[in-house]
């Protein structure tokens, strides 16, 4: 919302705070203020220049050759290529030394041979506006040499004011006044029109029901649901033209283009009251005004002069036979004021906000009028609204007004708002006696009165109907008017709440901690992914890659290393804990959601450093790592078969220790599921899904006190025995004396047959209660060498 | 005759400069060439002392021998001492090595910017009493809509602003469900805090993300009131932004909390001064706040006449844009790891 500054000045008499303080104010109501733009700052160096003469170019047909009043002694030579310039106007006119908005500064030139010693000026080249069909006539009289945003009343400020949907009383200048008006204490008053007459209020007739007439023109609305209230009143003989400069500098200071006194009236009193109006044609419209829904088929060429298709759930204003508006949204075309109108129909009405918000979404037209009655308009000023637009309408255009003719019902009043003292002081923690709650609520126009000693009863005056509806609704009132700064801040004791931290975030900081510790880098990403990689579809995505919601992680993340590919990184390190989705599996219909983590890697184990020749990560890099990731899961790692997207005989899975549920899988990605450079190196990934695991406990066992004794065996172990379950079978034939077995060199070659390999285990035997004697441990490994050999073929090396 | 003091200063001398010439040499040529200088059997210069030995009285020489001896040892040792020094030290070819060469590295790992801020935000509410609470992504629109207050008629419930799944199935568009589910499965004193993803129908550009993080906190017990929300967001503030942080309230509008409030931040770049950060106000908008409106509570199921509460709302993008200065919200979600690096706390 655009405020002018001057205008709410008229509007809050004695005002003394400068824009930047009133908008300081505003925020701290809630209105917060955008930018304050100064309008006419930069057009200091303008002056007011009236064309005495204005002829022919002698040496260009489209140039004029003008002599220009600007106030000094001897009139001036000035060559205008403007079409429109007129002698005996009035222009703004630029000097030669002065400086236009865009740093341009008029300098004494020759044209085509003419002396021009200054400019006369467009709204466009003023900053204006942007017409440039010619330079900007001024309407009314000036005195020329005077500065142009004087003469004009233009040394003004516009607030960009930023609204909240809950206050629609604040599209407006009167509704953004009165706010200012309460916090300074002063009063908010409606302004005297300058050249107004004095005017009889014209005479409203209606008696609530749904048709009504006045001055020969019938109303009737079919449907006072979406139409409660519309009045309509007949202006006759006015003469449409510009309006003048105090008006149309005021609509421009307020960010509007103004088109003619009929319509600028109406913009007026909408910017002023809030109060959308339109004004008709009369003779173009007829003698019948209907509000009715418009029929299958029926169309309207809008104000805008594109032909709209209209559809039976939209509300029309129509005259005996065709639709001559939107209600609520624009005007058609054919019924538009135009500068050969002379009797107009002025309306005020009120629509419904839902049937408005329904037209204006069908046919994305969205204006002033529309989305003042989307959130609500004052239904009790929508009288003071025809009567001001008509004086203003007879003041710029003359014309003599009829009577008004008054259609609907109208709303009722809603019951008045009982406000608890003791509730304001329990919702607000700061206690407001009925005196205080009075003094806070009546300057916004509610109507407050004390009701026994303890509540305080209030009338919602009907520009705040669209938010003010219960009695929390007046506590935001008083803690607004007190001044949320002014409460206290002082922390009090707390009762800690009952719930507990959810354990997957601790689960997430366990795995981000240590992910980060091995130095990968975590992504962060949205759920989106294309359709291949979801299973649950967006009923309107943004993007066709981003039509689904992802079912796992990986596939995005391995987009990203091709990101990063594309970027000339090599080795890179990622992760994800992010959430999947599954389709619905319950009644609700709500996707199956799942929290996952992510790894992808590929690239060098470590930075190059000339101290050791570069190593890959490789698979046992990613079985260090899945084991560790396993560990903080409660899961082992298994050999895995492989799948889609990781390669056989290079993949694990994980399962759960408690009941050999399969959580995740991890493994070498296929060549060609990534788009990779000829020199990315293998590209490897685990995905594993997260549940609440208890973290794992740790318990102390005593330090041994007695010496280990160490063997060695080299064994000779054909190929199709896994080296686990070689050492499995170790452990099982060594029995408890054995500490710890562990391969420690794999070796096949000469001197090895084909089809067997040499894998080196270190046993480490101890006895808590004596120290092994060799015979003892020799007997033990001897037992595992007989074991080894019966049970799988397996021999010691020569 | 030799001189018996003669000797000695000659010893004297060798052992002294033999010391500095072992120290000074930088290479392993170059101690090698040292030991034949002093040691060597023909023309090293023990050598050559030792041959005057045989002009010394009888008397003289066995104690001149003797410190000949000590002397060669002293030699001896030095040498062997720097030459295992310099092997340590040195790759290969015997090069001084320079230390100024870039230490072994480990890859730097780092948190994401985002999750880290929500970390800080977490670690400052958890003193206030704040635990974690988590939610579904994907909501109905009675849980994101209609029971914070919000009919389905607002604008955000609009196809075009919110992302549907199916009719009445939508991703939330804010992390206040949470709000909801919470209190329906937990009876007050409720103090939580919710992070998470959000989505919103915004293209993505400079300061949009159809998908970003928001963070919820919730607050509600018997007896708390305005007072309480303002005292635990500037505590917040000065936690989180440092201890002059200041905050402002400014009333605002949310369906689902009245009386509302934007909270405002001095300025995290200039202090309050003014800056462009901050448009030259000095204060930063971070969060939407507010009494829980009583509907939200029948809604959920508490009691609006016994119970009250605080909630707050914030965008932990923005305060990481804000704190590390990032200029562009897309760069948080591209995964870039140029960028990401930057948030290691490795060199």
């Amino acid at each position: 919302m655009n405020i002018s500054y001057r205008w709410l000045q008229e509007l809050v008499p004695g005002l003394q705070l400068s824009p930047e303080q009133v908008a300081e104010r505003l925020a701290m109501l809630g209105a917060p203020v955008d930018e304050v733009v100064p309008v006419g700052a930069q057009l200091g160096d303008i002056v007011i220049g009236r064309v005495i003469e204005a002829r022919r170019h002698p040496n260009a047909d489209r140039l004029s050759l003008c002599v220009v009043d600007a106030g000094a002694s001897e009139p001036l030579q000035v060559v205008c290529g403007a079409p429109n310039v007129t002698a005996g106007a009035f222009y703004p006119f630029a000097p030669v030394g002065a400086t236009l908005p865009d740093g341009m500064v008029i300098r004494k030139a020759k044209i085509r041979g003419e002396v021009s010693q200054g400019m006369l000026c467009s709204a466009r080249e003023l900053n204006l506006g942007r017409e440039h069909d010619g330079i900007l006539e001024l309407h009314g009289e000036f005195e020329t040499g005077r500065r142009f945003i004087d003469a004009v009343g233009l040394d003004d400020a516009r607030l960009v004011v930023d609204i909240t949907p809950n206050r629609p009383d604040l599209l407006s200048h009167v509704g953004v006044a009165r706010e200012i008006a309460a916090d300074t204490g002063l009063e908010m008053r409606l302004s005297d029109l300058p050249d107004a007459p004095a005017l009889q209020p014209p005479v409203l007739l209606g008696d609530g029901s749904p048709e009504s007439a006045a001055d020969g023109v019938t109303i009737r609305i079919e449907d006072t649901r979406l139409c409660p209230r519309y009045i309509g009143l007949v202006i006759r003989g006015v003469k449409v033209g510009p309006s003048p400069e105090w008006l149309a500098s005021r609509l421009r200071a307020a960010g509007l283009r103004p088109i003619s006194n009929v319509v600028d009236a109406t913009n007026w009193v909408l910017h002023e009251l809030g109060q959308p109006l339109h004004a008709f044609d009369l003779q173009r419209l007829g003698d019948q005004v209907v509000v009715r829904r418009a029929r299958t088929g029926e169309s309207i060429v809008t104000l805008d002069d594109v032909e709209r298709k209209l559809t039976g759930d939209m509300l029309v204003i129509a005259d005996a036979d065709r639709p001559v508006a939107v209600a609520g949204v624009m005007g058609g075309a054919d019924t538009e004021v135009q500068h050969d109108t002379r009797d107009i129909l002025l309306e005020c009405a009120l629509f419904d906000a839902a049937a408005v918000r329904g037209a204006r979404r069908a046919l994305n037209l969205s204006t002033d009028a529309s989305y003042r009655f989307e959130r609500g308009i004052d239904t009790d000023s929508m009288e003071t609204a025809v009567v001001r637009a008509a004086q203003l309408i007879l003041a710029t255009a003359g014309g003599t007004p009829g009577e008004g003719a008054v259609a609907g019902p109208g709303l009722p009043s809603p019951e008045p708002v009982r406000l608890r003292l003791a509730r304001v002081a329990r919702v607000l923690g700061e206690h407001f006696d009925a005196a205080t709650v009075e003094r806070h609520l009546r300057p916004l126009g509610f109507d407050a009165a004390a009701a026994g000693d303890d509540a305080v009863v209030v009338n919602v005056p009907a520009h705040r109907r669209h938010d003010v509806a219960r009695e929390e609704d007046l506590i935001e009132e008083i803690a607004r008017r007190h001044g949320y700064d002014n409460f206290s801040d002082e922390l009090r004791p707390f009762r800690p709440g009952t719930v507990p931290t959810h354990p997957l975030f601790l689960l997430e900081d366990r795995l981000r901690r240590m992910l980060v510790a091995r130095g990968f880098l975590e992504a962060h990403t949205a759920a989106f992914a294309p359709a291949p990689d979801g299973d649950v579809a967006l009923l309107l995505p943004l993007a066709a890659t981003e039509s689904r919601l992802r079912r796992a992680l990986l596939p995005g993340l391995l987009r990203r290393c091709e990101y990063n590919f594309a970027r000339g990184a090599r080795s890179i390190r990622l992760f994800e804990l992010g959430t999947v989705f599954g389709p619905p599996a319950n009644d609700a219909g709500l996707p199956v959601e799942e929290t996952r983590l992510a790894v992808a890697v590929t690239g060098l184990r470590r930075p190059a450093h000339w101290t050791e020749p570069d190593a890959e990560f490789d698979i046992w890099d990613l079985k260090a790592l899945m084991r560790e990731l396993g560990a903080a899961l409660g899961l082992g790692v298994e050999e895995h078969a492989g799948n889609e997207l990781l390669d056989d005989g290079l993949s694990f899975r994980l399962v759960s220790d408690d009941n050999g549920e399969v959580r995740g899988r991890g493994g070498r990605v296929r060549p060609g599921v990534v788009d990779a450079p000829a020199w990315a190196g293998d590209i490897w990934a685990v995905e594993i899904r997260l549940d609440a695991v208890p973290q794992p406990t740790v318990r102390y066992r005593p330090l041994p006190t007695q010496p280990a004794v160490e063997r060695d065996l080299a064994l000779l172990v054909p190929d199709a025995v896994p080296a686990a379950a070689v050492a499995a079978a170790i452990s099982s034939a060594a029995g408890s004396l054995l500490e710890e077995v562990a391969a420690f060199d794999v070796y096949s070659g000469p001197g090895v047959a084909d089809g067997v390999r040499s894998i080196a285990y270190r046993l480490r035997f101890r006895a808590g209660d004596r120290t092994l004697t060799d015979d003892e441990v020799d007997e033990l490994v001897n037992r595992v060498l007989q074991r080894l050999l019966n049970e799988m073929g397996v021999r010691q090396r020569a | 005759m030799t001189d018996t003091t003669d000797l000695d200063r000659q010893l004297d001398a060798l052992e002294a400069e033999g010391l500095a010439a072992i120290e000074a040499a930088a290479t392993a040529a170059e101690l090698d060439a040292a030991r034949i200088r002093l040691l060597g059997r023909k023309e090293g210069r023990l050598t050559s002392i030792m041959r005057g030995l045989g002009g010394l009285s009888p008397e003289a020489r066995p104690a001149a021998g003797a410190k000949a001896n000590r002397v060669k040892q002293v030699l001896s040792e030095a040498l062997d001492a720097r030459e295992a020094d310099l092997s340590m030290e040195g790759p290969g070819d015997g090069a001084r090595t320079d230390l100024s060469l870039p230490a072994r590295r480990d890859w730097a790992g780092a948190q994401h910017p985002v999750t880290r801020v929500i970390d800080e935000i977490c670690t400052v509410l958890a003193r206030l009493g704040f635990t974690r609470a988590r939610g579904p992504e994907a909501e109905t629109d009675w849980y994101n809509f209609t029971a914070l207050n919000t009919p389905l008629d607002h604008p955000a419930a609009d196809m075009h602003d919110t992302f549907y799944l199916a009719p009445g199935v939508l991703l939330r568009s804010h992390t206040s469900p949470v709000q909801i589910r919470t209190m329906q499965s937990h009876q007050p004193p409720i103090r939580i805090v919710a992070p998470g993803m959000v989505y919103r129908r915004d293209p993505f550009d400079a300061s949009h993300a159809p998908g970003f993080d928001q963070l919820e906190g919730l607050a509600v017990d018997e007896g708390i009131t305005f007072v309480d929300l303002k005292a635990t967001l500037a505590e917040f503030a000065r936690g989180m932004f440092g201890e002059d942080a200041r905050v402002r309230f400014r009333p605002s509008y949310f369906p689902f909390t009245e009386p509302s409030a934007e909270v405002d931040v001095s300025c995290l770049i200039c202090g309050g001064g003014g800056c462009s950060a901050c448009k030259g106000t000095g204060w930063i908008e971070i969060m939407g706040a507010g009494m829980v409106h009583p509907s939200v509570f029948e809604h959920a199921g508490y009691d609006p006449e016994r119970y009250t509460g605080f909630a707050f709302g914030m965008g932990p993008g923005r305060i990481a844009m804000l704190r590390y200065g990032i200029p562009d919200i897309r760069l948080l979600y591209d995964t870039d790891i140029r960028f990401l690096q930057q948030f290691s706390d490795l060199p």
